[in-house]
């Protein structure tokens, strides 16, 4: 895999989703400033990836929906200027739905590259977006995904989280019946995880909120693996399912090992040895102007931890987890490694060998990260 | 003779014994202030970090009064439980102690055991009250206990501050005036107490010992009374802050033998060194073998780390005699060793100095008492396993270590405690009041029963007032039934234990509550089970974790990720698969953490 892509992180939000952990704001704190440190960032760190050529571009947040279309433009031409950018590049824009008006969109379809929306709708019921703190409803939510197409959106995709405390069997179906209708070809959508210094955290911890149930949960993840079996959508990645052929391909440089280069503030970069993370602080961001003030923590991977993300990410794909990617790049140390542990887990049906790929079996996608940490070398 | 002064140091662990050593070593100019490390005789990490003096030593001090030299010698004494043999040997090579006791706290269980220790010993007893810089020390009232317990003046305790130094001056006086000169004949044969022994990587074991009577020169052949080895005199000298050798040491000296010796088994604590030639008539009295009184299985983590243990636990045992081992397998943990220990303490310390100076994380099995089991036959078994129990069928009876314990506590934890006591099956023997407040209680109590929970739990219900001592008194028949745990139907013998028939259900249950929060949930649901025989008595279930998978990947954080997983890694690295579950180190311990 030789693919490369670009991510572009806005951090801004009208308002802050309650499960959100990444870093983002409901302020508009530096937001004149902003495109312009984004400019020069792009500047300073032009070459941490080399002469690749890149084949994607993902706004992601954070809301970059908030950005109007000529701060898009402005980002993406000045990306143009810097990088080997081809025609096919696969632009993406993470949305919100209440962002997406007819006129938004047809100015993104008319007037910017941007080929690819990523549409934040979570759920089709209001009582889950506002469990969720979403600033947007169901309505917005069907709106937007109408207008994308009837602008002529055909790439296309939306998230649905699912695990929801409220969200009932009959609703997660209704959910997915909603999305399947709408003939999209790609779906991410996760399970629902408390993560630690969330607003939904605390609420849970002082009994404000129900909690989720686990058991729910699962069944969730059940029915959506059943459904999108149905519709011909292959489970390419743990929470990502798509038609043969519409794979989000900036999302898979991740899985697969390839390289980026992630601008804004706590954006990640990676090539291939050395990955390194920017500051998560906006006044800090904007005012850096040397790449040492901007990048926050750098961490240059040995051959042990190189090895350990392979198998981590692959294994979370319909890919799988190749020993002859292994053997070429790691050696053959590393494939004794892996056989070895991988055979009780063959045994157990969690993996399923095909000549000298591993998957996950169908089952086994609820325990990736355990199985996953068995493989890893120190 | 006449100038030399012998004398150790009594106290309870926290009452200032290191501090007041550091300071008498400063008056007498044996260190200087500035080059002093804070507590200079304890120079083991650990022992600094606990707190606590677990191998004594020996330092000598000069003093000058108005017009004479006198040699002071230091016999360091570890101050508890586990170590009383230890002390009292440390005790027969004095003819003085400094009775140390913490003016903010009074007079605790150790003291008074170590105190009547000396006082059998004939050893002149100087009462210091230490710590009476503190706004909370209590004189009067401490002076009362201390007047109540040796029958001395009020006007013979010291009042001092090791901290400040304030009265070292007088303790110094009072070790020259008060304590005795050594007896012994100086033109008898040569015999010495070895009261210690410390290993030297270059050196091997170097012996301590009080000469009692006669001389020694360098290079002289001697001998090894008890254990009937010889050897000759490579070095000998005085123990001053460094070692410095001698060549003569006569009756009354402290100092050191450097002969060669390989294994610290060759130089046991209390043994007599004499020479081969004119040798004396009889050894010094009091001569034991120590016994170790507490068994655990030790095992690598890692199976393949069993040959790197054996290292290590030799290795551990030149410098610490009273640890013994031998191979032994267990069915859920491979190959390991079952370990002597000469009690919790000291079994603590052997597993924590295996982590730290031998990076050996090990798994330690549930301590044990040695048990006698008297056969149909009528033969006499000792067993330090609960598995290793012959057939229930060839067993006529078993029988039990008994201690002879002392709590000193203040009265009104009285109840609570006896409580406890009569729980952990103790008899009331006696109870003294020591002042209106302070009670001393003596029990006779299953060495078993202290080998579980006991020490916490006194400590805790007397919110730590409370201390405690004990000594073997002898073994008892008991009605002992082996408690069995077994993880998915399959019984793990690293889990077993010998338990009184009476206790057995309620522990049985205990264990499987802890042991449910001990073992964290895995891919299938595990039963925990408690047996006695075939009989199934309590049960729990850990469930399964149903879910294991990080929903969203991407952001291009995968190093966030990647060190979740690693911790993950880790976590079950420090785990020993058992059939097919995986169990934490923490549980094989379950029995001592049943109150955490």
């Amino acid at each position: 895999m030789s693919l490369a892509g670009i991510y572009i992180h806005i951090p801004y939000c009208k308002q802050k989703c309650h499960y959100c952990n990444f870093y983002s704001f409901a302020s508009n704190n530096y937001r004149e400033l902003f495109v312009d440190a984004l400019l020069n960032e792009i500047n300073l760190r032009k070459n941490f990836l080399g002469k690749e050529k890149i084949n994607t571009v993902y706004f992601g947040g954070g809301t970059p929906s908030l950005l109007n279309i000529d701060e898009l433009n402005k980002i993406i031409q000045h990306l143009g200027d810097v990088f080997d950018l081809s025609d096919e590049t696969e632009t993406t824009l993470e949305a919100n739905p209440d962002d997406l008006n007819a006129e938004k969109i047809h100015d993104l379809k008319k007037h910017t590259p941007i080929n690819r929306l990523s549409i934040g709708v979570q759920s089709f019921f209001d009582d889950d977006l506002l469990y969720l703190n979403r600033i947007h409803n169901s309505k917005h939510a069907i709106d937007s995904i109408e207008n994308a197409i009837k602008a002529g959106f055909h790439n296309m995709t939306v998230d649905l989280i699912y695990g929801i405390p409220g969200l009932t069997e009959k609703k997660w179906r209704e959910n997915l019946r909603i999305f399947f209708d709408f003939n999209i070809k790609h779906l991410s959508s996760y399970s629902l995880t408390v993560e630690p210094k969330t607003a939904l955290n605390a609420l849970i911890n002082k009994n404000k909120i129900k909690n989720i149930v686990e058991e729910e949960s699962i069944r969730h993840f059940e029915i959506l693996q059943e459904e999108s079996d149905k519709h011909a959508f292959i489970h390419y990645e743990i929470s990502n399912f798509a038609r043969e052929g519409h794979y989000s391909k900036h999302n898979s440089i991740y899985w697969l090992g390839g390289h980026y280069s992630g601008f804004g503030p706590s954006a990640h970069s990676f090539n291939g040895k050395t990955r390194q993370w920017n500051v998560s602080n906006m006044k800090q961001y904007v005012e850096s102007d040397t790449v040492d003030k901007i990048v926050r923590e750098k961490e240059t991977l040995t051959i042990q931890q190189q090895y350990n993300e392979y198998v981590m990410t692959s294994l979370r794909t319909s890919w799988g987890c190749d020993t002859l990617h292994i053997k070429n790049v790691f050696g053959d140390s590393f494939v004794k490694l892996f056989e070895k542990e991988a055979e009780k887990h063959i045994l157990n049906n969690k993996l399923l060998k095909t000549e000298s790929v591993y998957k996950l079996s169908k089952q086994a996608k609820l325990f990736a990260d355990g199985i996953a940490s068995d493989f890893f070398v120190f | 003779m006449e100038h030399i002064r012998n004398f150790c140091i009594i106290a309870h662990i926290d009452h200032g014994k290191s501090t007041i050593a550091d300071r008498l070593l400063e008056f007498t100019g044996t260190v200087s202030a500035r080059d002093a490390q804070e507590q200079v005789l304890d120079d083991m990490d650990l022992e600094r970090e606990r707190g606590i003096t677990i191998k004594s030593h020996a330092i000598q001090m000069d003093y000058f009064d108005d017009k004479e030299k006198y040699v002071l010698n230091l016999i360091d004494t570890p101050g508890h439980v586990d170590f009383s043999y230890e002390v009292s040997r440390s005790i027969a090579a004095c003819e003085g102690a400094l009775l140390i006791v913490d003016a903010t706290q009074g007079i605790q269980a150790q003291t008074i055991s170590n105190l009547y220790l000396a006082i059998e010993h004939d050893l002149e007893i100087i009462p210091v009250l230490n710590k009476m810089d503190l706004a909370n020390a209590m004189p009067d009232e401490v002076k009362d206990q201390i007047v109540d317990l040796l029958g001395c003046d009020y006007e013979d305790i010291i009042e001092a501050s090791g901290k400040t130094g304030y009265g070292i001056d007088k303790v110094l006086d009072a070790i020259v005036e008060k304590v005795p000169p050594p007896k012994g004949d100086p033109e008898a044969p040569f015999q010495a107490l070895i009261f210690d022994s410390v290993f030297n990587s270059f050196r091997g074991i170097i012996a301590y010992f009080r000469v009692m009577n006669g001389k020694i020169r360098k290079g002289d052949l001697v001998k090894f009374v008890n254990t009937e080895k010889e050897y000759e005199a490579n070095e000998i000298g005085v123990l001053r802050l460094e070692q410095e050798p001698r060549p003569v040491l006569k009756t009354g000296d402290v100092g050191y033998i450097i002969s060669g010796i390989k294994t610290s088994k060759e130089v046991k604590v209390g043994d007599t060194i004499t020479h081969v030639e004119k040798a004396c008539d009889a050894a010094i009295e009091g001569f034991e073998d120590v016994k170790p009184m507490v068994f655990a299985g030790i095992y690598p983590i890692d199976a393949d780390d069993y040959e790197e243990l054996r290292n290590s636990m030799e290795k551990l045992q030149l410098n610490d005699a009273s640890l013994t081992y031998e191979p032994e397998s267990s069915a859920a943990l491979g190959f390991g060793f079952r370990c002597g220990f000469l009690g919790l303490l000291h079994m603590d310390i052997i597993q924590e100095r295996l982590d730290r100076e031998f990076d050996m994380s090990v798994i330690t099995t549930m301590p044990n008492v040695s048990y006698q089991v008297v056969t149909n036959k009528g033969e006499r078994i000792e067993v330090h396993n609960p598995s290793g129990l012959p057939d229930h069928a060839y067993i006529d009876h078993i029988e039990e270590p008994y201690i002879n314990a002392q709590i000193i506590t203040d009265s009104a934890y009285i109840g609570p405690i006896m409580k406890l006591c009569l729980d952990k099956r103790g008899t009331l023997r006696n109870q003294v009041y020591l002042t209106t407040t302070r009670v001393e209680i003596t029990m006779d109590m299953p060495l078993g029963e202290i080998v579980f929970d006991f020490y916490d739990k006194l400590k805790s219900i007397s919110k730590g007032y409370a201390s405690f001592d004990y000594h073997i008194s002898g073994y008892r028949e008991a009605k002992l039934v082996k408690l069995d745990l077994l993880l998915n139907g399959e019984s793990v013998d690293a889990l077993s234990t010998l338990i009184h028939q009476d206790n057995a259900y309620d522990l049985g249950r205990r264990i499987c509550v802890k042991l449910k929060d001990l073992i964290p949930r895995q891919q299938f649901d595990i039963a925990i089970q408690a047996a006695i025989g075939a009989k199934i008595i309590a049960r729990e279930t850990v469930k399964a974790v149903r879910k294991d998978v990080t929903a969203k990947c991407y952001g291009g954080d995968i190093t966030r990720k990647r060190k979740l997983l690693e911790k993950q890694k880790k976590g079950k690295k420090r785990m020993r698969q058992v059939g097919n579950v995986e169990v934490p180190q923490s549980a094989f311990l379950v029995v001592l953490k049943l109150n955490d």
